[in-house]
């Protein structure tokens, strides 16, 4: 392609920062050691290096380097605390919380409990997206042996009050497990305060490598869980397998960067993010998705209403976005997140995410607003169901033909 | 996805956009899809002296095949009698703009359109 897209993708994945890229480059040609290796100097050089990026992503999340433990990415993360809790507490408990909401790696591996004999309940979320804290307390049960919430969520980039949530576990003695592959460096994480036992992480959606993600396993009350991978017993036996320095390395580097930026990254992002929201919700029927204030700065999630999303996605083609709506497979649900907020059908069939990041300039949002105001209008032009809106028709009351 | 050359040309070009009067005797209205699966057509046709379809207009809310496919059969159905538009079969429409497996509902709905536009100038006309 000679014209490629200007990138709002960010949460699908992020591109590797320039200064990840340079330190995992002599991990992979002149120190290409095996950190299991103890009997030589080649060998310890890269236990030094994994010990290190270890070291950076626990100081991100306030935890203790021993309570990291790395694996493939945040949905082995998931499925490792999930399933690894689940089978290890199954004697005192066969029952666990999650949300509708959450990401499929987590729903997924849940349906998965499900068929071997656990029973889960998945939770409704409010309007905005946010957990109301009695609905989860109502959910509990005394053979709740595990809840799984998201910290911030991939579609709406909402933000989840784990702090509560986590008193609320600790008190029943329920394993609370956290994805927050979305919220590095997006989010302050304080792992020493907040109750929670387990928390995923990726390094690909925080400017690291893709195919590198960690678990973090609290020690302090200590938890436990069964290995899902076996082998040489690496990772104290958590999770078998070479270690791949040159990720870890690009891992933790990411996350040391996060650390440092964060503060001011963020501000820059949510004031672009601000002024693209300003720019395309003077239009009229444009709506928001999620809660605005409790949300991550750099998410924005709208529905144009009466515009299919696909067919909106294809018209901005100058942008890479992503559809809210799952039309693009082959199912023609639209996003289940959305749905489970209680939008409407056609709100949910039009939406568009916008995720901005560290590369995202003033003139990407300028020319993105620009161009969505001239595309909507004229998918709106060409939209049977903008017409019946323009003449007061309630489509609530038409009868249509499913098909 | 990646499209073909042909839905993206109907969809970044589209032809015939627009309506005619509902309540016009000569004009045969058809609504089909529904909101909740992400597609509704509306294709319009003008009839003329024999029956002929000297005219059509749709509007779409879909994906860029569903627009693709009812700007298509816009086309199609002009010059041609009722009989004739009636066997415009969706296989056709699919096979002209290489619609991928996952997007043949979208030549169906504008399929339904047609015969649905057909019946509702016929049913104007049967009394």
């Amino acid at each position: 392609m000679i014209n490629r897209p200007i990138y709002f993708d960010y949460s699908a994945t992020t591109p590797v920062d320039p200064r990840v890229a340079e330190v995992m480059i002599p991990w992979l040609t002149e120190r290409y050691g095996n950190p299991a290796s103890r009997s030589h100097a080649i060998g310890w050089e890269a236990e030094e290096a994994v010990e290190n990026a270890r070291a950076q992503v626990a100081e991100l999340v306030n935890a203790d380097p021993r309570e990291i433990i790395w694996t493939s990415g945040a949905t082995e993360s998931n499925n490792l605390a999930i399933k690894g809790a689940a089978n290890f507490y199954a004697e005192r408990g066969k029952h666990i919380v999650t949300v509708k909401t959450e990401h499929k790696a987590v729903l997924d591996t849940c349906r998965e409990l499900e068929r071997q004999g656990f029973e889960v309940t998945y939770l409704d979320v409010q309007e905005n997206g946010l957990i109301d804290p009695e609905v989860f307390i109502a959910a509990l049960r005394p053979d709740t042996i595990l809840a799984s919430v998201m910290l911030v969520n991939n579609e709406i980039g909402v933000i989840q009050d784990i702090a509560h949530l986590g008193e609320i576990c600790r008190e029943r003695k329920i394993i609370f497990h956290v994805d927050a592959a979305q919220a590095t460096g997006k989010v302050e994480i304080d792992l020493q305060n907040l109750k929670v036992d387990l928390m995923s992480f990726s390094a690909h959606k925080t400017y690291g490598p893709k195919g590198i993600g960690a678990l973090y396993i609290r020690r302090k009350p200590r938890v436990r869980i069964e290995a899902q991978m076996h082998g040489g017993g690496h990772e104290r036996g958590f999770r078998s397998g070479t270690l791949a320095p040159h990720q870890i390395v690009g891992m933790g580097e990411a996350f040391r960067i996060a650390q440092a930026e964060m503060a001011t990254e963020n501000e820059r992002v949510r004031m672009l993010r601000d002024r693209l929201w300003a720019g395309v919700s003077d239009m009229e029927e444009v709506y928001l998705n999620g809660d605005f204030f409790h949300r991550v700065p750099h998410n924005l999630n709208v529905s144009f209403n009466y515009v299919e999303g696909e067919s909106l996605i294809m018209g901005v083609k100058e942008l890479a976005v992503s559809s809210g709506s799952a039309c693009t497979s082959a199912s023609l649900e639209p996003s289940y997140v959305l749905r489970a907020l209680g939008r409407n059908d056609e709100l949910a069939h039009s939406s568009i995410r916008f995720t901005l990041g560290r590369f995202t300039t003033e003139e990407h949002i300028e020319f993105a607003v620009g161009l969505i105001k001239e595309r909507v209008a004229k998918l709106r032009d060409m939209s049977p169901l903008w017409e019946m809106a323009q003449q007061g028709i309630d489509l609530n009351t038409v009868q249509w033909s499913a098909h | 996805m990646a499209y073909s050359n042909k839905v993206i040309d109907h969809y970044e070009n589209p032809r015939n956009v627009g309506g005619f009067d509902k309540a016009d005797e000569g004009v045969g209205t058809g609504m089909v899809g529904a909101p909740a699966c992400g597609d509704v057509m509306k294709l319009q046709i003008k009839v003329g002296a024999g029956g002929v379809i000297e005219d059509a207009r749709f509007k779409t809310y879909g994906c860029g095949s569903a627009i693709a496919s009812s700007s298509l059969v816009t086309e199609w159905v002009k010059g041609k009698t009722l009989d004739q538009a009636m066997q415009i079969r969706n296989t056709d429409i699919a096979e002209e703009l290489a619609l991928p497996p996952v997007k043949i509902h979208c030549s169906i709905l504008a399929e339904d359109a047609i015969k649905a536009a057909v019946d509702d100038y016929r049913q104007k006309h049967s009394s």
